[in-house]
């Protein structure tokens, strides 16, 4: 894997001839993510749930030891997940296989490429291993998704490498607010671009903290160069849909799912509820006869240093 | 000279790479649109199954009601283009599926799932399609199956030409490297049907779309040339 730049392998051009028969490309770990666009992406803390989740629809699982309500609740430093266990959800299911590294941990990531996940998620949820730099991902086979708040942050995630960006909203509360925050931010940030003249494009680029080169990809294609799931306290079909009617592209679900009431049926509504997002009569459809959702936490009462969304810059 | 109108191709939009595939049918001389629901199969010239994860695809087709519709059509002679999850939908016989995976079928072919291996084995390599012409075709595979088998029926349109081959053609020293996957099927065609492991709908080349669009064309000119 070459440590190129971003900016010298647009997506679409054909890719130089030195790459070709290459793995770990940016466009084959992109394209991972263009895969998944539509489904939803659900934690998993052992294999019977990962059986759950593949059985409901779900286009791929995050292993993970704990959900992110748990790591809440029970504190302490929150790590990758230990080996046997990815290994018993990547023996349980077909469909491919994310776990998370802590924010900068560079070799928890290197082991979970080793084990062979098909995505890892630069989380967090878990408890930074680096406070100042987050991990170089050009350096791996393994793709990234990594979380942002605007797009600034998301354009500094791409620029190390990450092939897929999430919003970061709190996780483990049940409360989409600050997903709904983080998705309005990107979306308004990249429309504010696509209306900039060319000009201006190297001020906004100071201004967000991201290179040009990917500032003005951006202003270009009115979107981002990778695709935008959303992620932090969905717990219903109806916030799925919200999501994707906001402009995510998928949707990740933590403890939405198996905190509640009767995860198999929850987790196939929010299947249905992600693909038929602008059909209401679906979404009324697939909400009924749930049992209970997972008990929320308001995020204004979470006290300072327990806000995920503050983990990363 | 008859006109043929305009064909209509739906993408089938319950997961996947739906907006990749409808840019590339619009850039293909058809008209675009996509598809999840019953009484939209019926409004089409022909259909692409895009690349996604084929297990949800299966499911979702099944639950929405348009599974059945689907494959009602093709057995009545409607085109269709599947790449990746598209494939294993349009094959006779799975490898490595779900259990209860359900694929329309239509292909003589067996295809096995996730074959090259898990996403740190997603590739690019040069493929030479027949019937398609010019250079080389730039393919990219994740998590890709590929074809182990194909029937009287079904006529393989491109293999792998390996990553060895690829590397000495771009100047590189191959070494020792030997790749057990050059040769392996990557493009069938059958009839109105054609599938390909890989996804053109990512690399801005549009010739397999084109290609598929004058499938499309032909059999909508003998239709109107029976009707």
């Amino acid at each position: 894997m070459s440590n190129q730049p971003v900016s010298s392998e647009p997506f679409n051009q054909p890719t130089s001839a030195h790459e070709r028969g290459a793995t770990g490309t940016a466009r084959v770990k992109r394209g991972m993510a263009e895969m998944l666009k539509g489904g939803v992406i659900m934690d998993v803390v052992t294999p019977e749930q990962a059986k759950i989740a593949e059985d409901a629809g779900a286009v791929a699982v995050m292993a993970l030891e704990r959900v992110p309500a748990d790591i809440r609740v029970q504190g302490g430093v929150a790590r990758m997940s230990d080996s046997d266990m990815i290994d018993g959800v990547i023996n349980a299911v077909s469909i491919p296989v994310m776990a998370k590294a802590r924010i900068g941990h560079f070799v928890e990531a290197q082991v979970l490429q080793a084990i062979g996940v098909d995505y890892v998620d630069e989380s967090e949820v878990l408890t930074p291993a680096d406070e100042a730099h987050h991990i170089d991902k050009w350096a791996f086979t393994v793709p990234f998704v990594c979380g942002a708040t605007n797009l600034g942050e998301a354009l500094r995630r791409i620029a190390e490498g990450a092939a897929m960006i999430r919003s970061k909203g709190e996780a483990g509360t049940g409360n989409v607010v600050e997903a709904t925050r983080h998705m309005r931010q990107i979306s308004a940030d990249v429309r504010r671009l696509a209306a900039l003249d060319p000009v201006e494009l190297y001020a906004a680029a100071k201004e967000l903290g991201a290179p040009y080169e990917l500032v003005h990809e951006v202003a270009a294609a009115g979107k981002l160069p990778v695709v935008l799931f959303t992620a932090g306290g969905v717990a219903t079909p109806a916030d799925a849909a919200m999501m994707m009617q906001l402009g995510a592209e998928g949707v990740f679900v933590g403890s939405g799912i198996f905190k509640s009431g009767d995860p198999a049926r929850r987790a196939a509504a929010i299947v249905k509820a992600t693909t038929f997002y602008d059909d209401p009569d679906v979404i009324a459809r697939v909400s009924r006869g749930l049992g209970e959702a997972m008990v929320g936490i308001n995020v204004g009462d979470l006290p300072p240093g327990e806000r995920l969304a503050d983990r990363g810059w | 000279m008859v006109r043929v109108p305009e064909p209509v191709i739906g993408v089938l939009a319950l997961q996947g790479d739906v907006r990749e595939h409808l840019a590339a049918i619009a850039a293909s001389g058809a008209v675009a649109r996509s598809v999840r629901r019953p009484a939209e199969v019926d409004e089409i010239d022909a259909m692409v199954i895009p690349g996604g994860e084929s297990t949800t695809i299966s499911k979702l087709a099944d639950e929405f009601g348009v599974f059945d519709p689907i494959a009602k059509r093709i057995a009545g002679g409607l085109p269709v283009y599947g790449s990746c999850a598209g494939m294993i939908m349009l094959a006779a016989r799975i490898l490595d599926g779900r259990a209860d995976q359900r694929a329309f079928g239509g292909i003589d072919m067996t295809v096995r799932r996730n074959a090259f291996g898990r996403q740190v084995e997603s590739f690019e390599a040069p493929v030479t399609l027949d019937g398609i012409g010019g250079r080389q075709f730039h393919a990219v595979f994740i998590r890709a199956p590929w074809v182990e088998r194909v029937g009287a029926g079904a006529r393989v349109l491109g293999v792998l030409d390996g990553r060895e081959r690829a590397r000495r053609a771009a100047g590189e020293v191959a070494g020792s490297v030997v790749d057990h996957n050059a040769g392996r099927i990557v493009a069938v065609r059958q009839g109105h049907l054609l599938a390909t492991a890989f996804h053109p709908e990512l690399t801005g080349d549009q010739r397999v779309h084109r290609y598929f669009v004058e499938m499309v064309r032909k059999a909508m000119g003998r239709h109107t040339t029976e009707g």
